[in-house]
């Protein structure tokens, strides 16, 4: 399973490339995310509450940066266990470009499945990844354009878009989808959080969300 | 009487209770202090154990323990073992690698146990399950046979080099290398024949029960043969003493050879009863079925089959490589030797055969007997040769088969087989004449009439059952005799209780083995109780497989009702004071004959019990038992012809004709027998048309639901068109064959031979699926 993504983000490269690296922008765009530690400088683990229907559960995954370019890419591997479900694991290659002080960023991801995940759930897996992977950067992309916004002093329109095509990167052709646009969260605040290196979701995500989806399948179908 | 009686289709006593939801199952045993067990099992396919830690599932509710395999290795539990002792062709023993019943190093395939969690119900162990941490340290993972042998591939157990368990071969090589060496023509091809999941309706389960007073231990399981499993358990597994150990399969809802085993699960539920002083019970869903039941098949082959000029056989060339998962399950070793390669005669007068077989671990599910174990692979591999033959001579299939056809029994082939018995012309006849073979022509015009491709083809299979005798087994190296018991207890009142070691999971004995006592006893079959799989009841038996209990099974049984009926007739001589030599049995009377002198089969019974008046010196009682060894495999055999509809839009095969004649030696009940045919039949278009099983290059096992796993269902297949012919079987006294696997041996051949005819496109691999048809049409059409 092969993912792409681009995003254009209305905010300066370096902002991004901070939040990119900042597990408390991290956190609040993920989903369920509870908590986002770092272990050490390209190391981290992430706590996640999953709720699906009637399944709630917690998930853990680690993640490591390697071949970082500040502020324009960095690869990402990214794992998660899930117990009596299997596992999900990927890497992803994040490029952040500027476009006229707008940050596009384009990702592709590679997640690899095992267990109950693959057993059960490897036709369902895609579609569902992608949805959420669009649901994390929909509320990245708010999030760093309302701190651009609130940097700038001034208003400044957020044009969160994706183009996710999980079969091929070549996406020229896809339909373009725009996210639906997400209020920042209070929590975002002005606090100028550390910058840190070493938090990788755009890519990390998705073994994530692969293995929370795969949990809740198993649940429902054993 | 006259309906119950031997070749009546009497209908199954035991539906009865299956049809009204009264079958009690293992799942169905309810205990006072019952626990229930999860297993933790590997999602890697391969992978070194680095910990597990146990500690939070332990504190988790309702958790009363939490085992792993290092405790098992303490408590001195046996590693499970492969009991067929087969060597490679320069001398040396097969490369048994340790198989612990819960893996405490390393893990070789997804779904191999690694602990087990115990707790008051089913879903708080399933949770605790889940609060398991294992660390695993990944390893690189093989699950193609052909990559699994090379250089470099990873490797799964340090016994075995290059994966390799056996290099075995059979046959005259030096032989066969001349007789191809100087033929007119060879057909060669490379077929596989593909890993199928068993399936049965009901998965597998265990109950285990300790006697802490007595230090006793009872288990009820789903297996097809529960005295094996006892000894298994006994002397190599270390879990009781025999005396100490019961073991009962209930009823038992389907095996297909996955339930022969004793398995990981059964091991540690046992043990972890003994060790927690409470029962426990494991059932596996539909997952761990898939995962941990035994799979079949999974042959990779190079086949050269030569001929002169004439087009007359003349020598027959194959190399096997078989893959055996990640482990020798308990008789993986017999699968692709003894009960392949010794058929590779096939129907045909093969006066050479050379055979190679390579057994190869691999990071899968470990591999196993599946409804016809080896043979179907035999007959898959000798009739697609066959018909590839014919259309490469532009003969008719039909008529190359009979120009090599067996006709003088008995038959030596060069692979050990001697074949008792048979008549390939009558059967190849009967289903040529059943499916209008000669007026095939005008329906393929009628289907091209309409844009659809049809197709025909014949497949003549042959299989050995009975699997016997003991002394020829045990020189080819089984671990255990291969002959069948029963013993015959007449009540005083004249009823009788049979018990047999066989088991029945679906075969309907309790109705077939009565209607054996009906006919010789002459009582009606509502007297007769069947009792079956339990070691406490049943005298030492070998369990039911390998389409033997008729064959096998009945033999002993008619053994013991012979010494009851000779005692019985002493005693009615006796009484009425006339020659042993003159009393007959029949309609539930003892008569003297040529008089009217008679009294009922019931009171012959009483005065056994009474003893009042015996013959002097005679025992009281009216009960016998018997050990019944055959003399040689029972060879059924027989003629299956398909015919196929292909959509070419679509890739679709739709089967419209299916005919079999089959030769099973005598029958007991044609309707039970048909039943079997119909069961094997869709089984085998299962396999050559719907059953893949997937594995991802790193050992994941993508097919492991009904979601991905297709299953024939009713709409999948016609209305079979069954017929029999019959050369009684000299081998045993009730001329029987074996008719429980036949229809899934001879079926996949026919299938596909029955779509390459369509395709006009020789090469397609099983299953046969729309999208592979689809391709073969595209690529045949490419090429033009």
């Amino acid at each position: 399973m092969e993912m792409t993504g681009e995003y254009r983000i209305s905010a300066p490269r370096a902002q991004v490339w901070a939040a990119l690296n900042d597990p408390e922008v991290l956190k609040i765009s993920i989903p369920g995310c509870e908590t986002l530690d770092m272990t050490s400088d390209t190391e981290m683990t992430a706590k996640v509450v999953a709720k699906i229907g009637p399944v709630k559960a917690t998930f853990t995954g680690k993640v490591k940066l390697e071949n970082i370019n500040a502020p324009e890419s960095y690869t990402i591997a990214g794992e998660g266990q899930g117990g009596v479900a299997g596992f999900a694991k990927g890497g992803a290659d994040v490029h952040l470009a500027d476009d006229n002080g707008v940050t596009v960023l384009t990702y592709t991801a590679r997640a690899q499945i095992g267990g109950k995940l693959a057993q059960l759930g490897s036709r369902l897996i895609d579609s569902t990844a992608k949805m959420m992977a669009d649901q994390f950067f929909a509320k990245f992309s708010a999030v760093v354009t309302e701190r651009a916004l609130i940097e700038a002093g001034g208003p400044m329109a957020a044009e969160p878009q994706s183009v996710a095509d999980a079969s091929s990167a070549a996406s020229s052709g896809a339909p373009v989808q725009t996210a639906p646009r997400a209020t920042a969260s209070a929590a975002s605040g002005a606090s100028a959080a550390p910058i840190s290196v070493g938090s990788g979701l755009p890519g990390w995500v998705i073994p994530l969300v692969t293995l929370v989806v795969g949990v809740i399948i198993g649940k429902y179908l054993l | 009487m006259g309906v119950e009686g031997i070749g009546q289709s009497v209908v199954r006593k035991e539906d009865k209770r299956f049809i009204t939801g009264k079958g009690k199952y293992t799942d169905d045993i309810k205990l006072q202090g019952l626990t229930q067990a999860h297993f933790v099992r590997s999602p890697h396919a391969h992978a070194r154990i680095k910990s597990i830690d146990t500690s939070a599932a332990k504190a988790m509710p309702g958790v009363v323990a939490v085992l792993t395999g290092s405790e098992l290795v303490g408590d001195k539990i046996g590693n499970l073992i492969c009991g067929w002792m087969v060597h490679s062709k320069d001398g040396s023993p097969m490369k048994m690698g340790a198989f612990p019943a819960m893996a405490n190093e390393t893990v070789r395939w997804v779904g191999q146990a690694v602990a087990v969690v115990i707790a008051e119900t089913k879903n708080l162990a399933r949770d605790a399950a889940e609060a398991v941490v294992v660390d695993y340290e990944e390893l690189q993972a093989v699950v193609d046979v052909r990559e699994a042998v090379k250089p470099g591939a990873p490797q799964l157990h340090p016994e075995a080099a290059n994966n390799t368990i056996y290099q075995w071969s059979i046959g005259d090589q030096s032989a066969t290398d001349a007789a191809i060496a100087g033929a007119a023509h060879v057909v060669t091809m490379d077929i596989m024949n593909n890993r199928l999941v068993p399936n049965p309706m009901e998965p597998r389960s265990a109950v285990a029960q300790y006697d802490s007073a007595d230090d006793h231990l009872t288990l009820w399981t789903t297996s097809q043969n529960p005295h094996v499993a006892r000894l298994l358990l006994s002397a190599f597994y270390n879990i009781a003493p025999e005396n100490k150990l019961r073991v009962i399969a209930p009823d038992v809802g389907g095996g297909f050879g996955a339930k022969i085993y004793v398995y990981p699960e059964e091991i540690v539920c046992l043990w972890a009863a003994r060790k927690i002083d409470r029962p426990v019970k494991w059932t596996a869903d539909r997952s761990e079925a898939f995962l941990t039941d035994a799979h079949g098949r999974d042959h990779v082959s190079k086949a050269e089959l030569a001929f002169d000029a004439d087009h007359k056989i003349i020598g027959l060339r194959v190399h096997t490589y078989a893959n055996f998962g990640a482990y020798m399950s308990l008789f993986s070793s017999s699968v692709p030797t003894y009960l392949y390669a010794t058929l590779l005669s096939g129907q045909y007068n093969i006066p050479n055969i050379y055979c190679e077989v390579d057994g190869v671990y691999t990071n899968t599910v470990p591999v196993d007997a599946y409804r016809g174990a080896g043979r179907p692979e035999a007959a898959f591999l000798i009739e697609r040769l066959m018909e590839t033959a014919a259309r490469q001579f532009g003969m008719s299939p039909a008529d190359l088969r009979r120009k090599n056809f067996i006709t003088q029994f008995p038959h030596q082939t060069p692979v050990i087989m001697t074949y008792d018995t048979g008549d390939f012309n009558a059967s190849l006849d009967a289903a040529m004449k059943a499916i209008d073979y000669a007026g095939f022509p005008a329906r393929k015009a009628a289907s091209a009439a309409k844009g659809k491709l049809r197709g025909i083809g014949i497949s003549c299979y042959i299989e050995a059952c009975g699997i016997a005798p003991s002394k020829a087994v045990g020189s080819l190296g089984a671990g255990v005799g291969l002959w069948e018991s029963a013993e015959v207890r007449v009540n005083p009142v004249g009823t009788v209780e049979v018990l047999t070691g066989s088991h029945s999971h679906g075969q309907g004995h309790e109705t077939t083995f009565a209607q054996l006592i009906s006919t010789r006893l002459g009582v009606g079959i509502d007297t007769v109780q069947i009792i079956h799989g339990d070691t406490d009841k049943v005298q030492f038996g070998m369990g039911t497989y390998g389409s033997r209990s008729g064959a096998v099974g009945m033999s002993a049984i008619l053994k013991a009702v012979e010494k009851v009926e000779a005692k019985a007739r002493k005693i009615a001589a006796h009484l009425m004071e006339a020659a042993e030599g003159d009393i007959v049995i029949e309609g539930g009377e003892v008569k003297v004959a040529g008089t009217d002198k008679k009294m009922p089969w019931a009171l012959v019974a009483l005065a056994a019990y009474t003893g009042h008046n015996l013959p002097d010196g005679m025992e009281p009682g009216l009960k016998e038992g018997a050990f019944y060894d055959p003399t040689n495999f029972t060879f059924p055999a027989g003629s299956y012809i398909a015919e196929v509809e292909i959509d070419p839009d679509t890739g679709k095969t739709t089967v419209c004709n299916f005919t079999a004649a089959d030769d099973f030696g005598n029958l007991m009940n044609p309707m039970i027998v048909e039943g079997q045919v119909h069961g094997g039949i869709a089984q085998g278009i299962g396999q050559a048309l719907l059953e893949g099983t997937v594995y991802t290059g790193d050992g994941q096992l993508l097919t492991a639901s009904y979601m991905d796993y297709a299953m024939p269902r009713a709409d999948d297949l016609p209305s079979f068109d069954i017929h029999h012919t019959c050369t009684p079987c000299p081998g045993n006294p009730l001329g029987i064959k074996g008719c429980g696997e036949a229809g899934a041996i001879g079926s996949p051949p026919a299938i596909i031979n029955a779509i390459t005819d369509a395709l006009g496109h020789n090469h397609i691999e099983m299953p046969a699926t729309p999208d592979r048809v689809w391709h073969a049409i595209h690529s045949r059409m490419a090429a033009e």
